[in-house]
């Protein structure tokens, strides 16, 4: 725990200084470079010019889970990689935040019924912010993700006590 | 006239509060949350086998230097092997630069007798250092065995049995 973390009652200043604080960590979401399968083909475009992801602040892929917030988890995940997707995420820093990319994070995707090898669903690992449809999803739809989680980190309570500790 | 270099205290001063600032700010507000999963060494998602503050074996450096040997006598036994026809024409140089070629030869050859007998030669890949000892509990994720998938397999089938539509 941080010496200020969720340690104060809501009023302006308190909803100010989280204000700022979580536009300053959802307008750079630094995603790690972690892709498993086609979606990481997606992702890639997502990365380059044309739909170009740095709008976002979230155009910095990281090599090293150690300066990445966001895993994308962009494929399938089978057990052999799930071991290696739960160590990686372990090793990130907090705050950190997981997008289930495409149907195969989701849920185990085309592979669910026959797939022995599929871990069905990355949640089973790994706690996971964002789900997007589609396999796979259009870079369209992995922006809209971005954009949900960037919701998501506007209503984390920072400083002052989260809704449920009031 | 003592204050001609004020303007570089202010500067370094500004400098120096700017980065501690910066980190006491950052040591108030962030989160800290250190579990033993993640402060084990980064070692691209597989499993941690050591430390990297190691004494390191530089074997490389010893063949390095061993190929000097070699690099020299291509360097120079080129341009004597050039000459040398012409140079036996001339009965006064002609055994003689033959001679001194086959002198240079043989000292680098020495040269490389020693170090072979010194073991310099053998590629010796040693780890002497403490062993490590992981700080987490390793994860191991189980695939499902036949039994589990031929049970899944009934599930499935069952199904269709338990359909609204079948059973009116």
């Amino acid at each position: 725990m941080a010496l200020l973390e969720n340690a104060f009652e809501e009023n302006v200043l308190t909803t100010k200084v989280d204000w700022l604080l979580n536009w300053a960590r959802l307008n750079s979401i630094w995603p790690m470079t972690f892709g498993l399968a086609c979606c990481a083909i997606e992702m890639m475009a997502v990365g380059a010019a044309h739909h170009d992801i740095d709008r976002f602040g979230a155009g910095a892929f990281r090599a090293s889970p150690r300066q990445a917030d966001l895993m994308i988890v962009a494929g399938t995940v089978n057990f052999k990689m799930g071991e290696r997707v739960k160590r990686l995420y372990d090793q990130m820093a907090f705050p950190k935040y997981v997008i289930a990319m495409g149907a195969c994070a989701t849920g185990g995707g085309p592979y669910f019924k026959y797939g022995y090898t599929v871990v069905k669903g990355v949640d089973r690992i790994v706690p996971v912010d964002v789900y997007i449809a589609g396999c796979p999803p259009r870079p369209e739809a992995l922006l809209e993700g971005l954009m949900k989680l960037q919701e998501k980190i506007r209503k984390t309570a920072v400083i002052r006590k989260p809704a449920h500790l009031v | 006239m003592y204050f001609d270099y004020l303007n570089v205290l202010v500067f370094g001063s500004v400098g120096l509060v700017f980065v501690f600032a910066n980190m006491i700010v950052g040591s108030i507000v962030r989160p800290r949350r250190k579990t033993k999963d993640g402060l084990e060494i980064y070692e691209c998602g597989e499993e941690t086998i050591g430390d990297a503050w190691i004494q390191f074996d530089i074997r490389y450096y010893t063949v390095a230097l061993i190929y000097v040997i070699f690099a020299v006598e291509i360097a120079f036994l080129f341009p004597w092997a050039m000459v040398l026809t012409e140079a036996f024409q001339n009965p006064a140089i002609g055994a003689y630069a033959l001679w001194k070629g086959v002198l240079f030869v043989t000292i680098l050859f020495l040269g490389l007798a020693a170090v072979w007998v010194k073991g310099d030669l053998d590629w010796v890949m040693t780890y002497e250092g403490p062993e490590y000892v992981p700080t987490a509990e390793r994860v191991r994720l189980q695939a499902p065995t036949m039994d589990d998938l031929a049970g899944s397999e009934e599930e499935t089938e069952t199904e269709p049995e338990t359909d609204p539509e079948v059973a009116a």
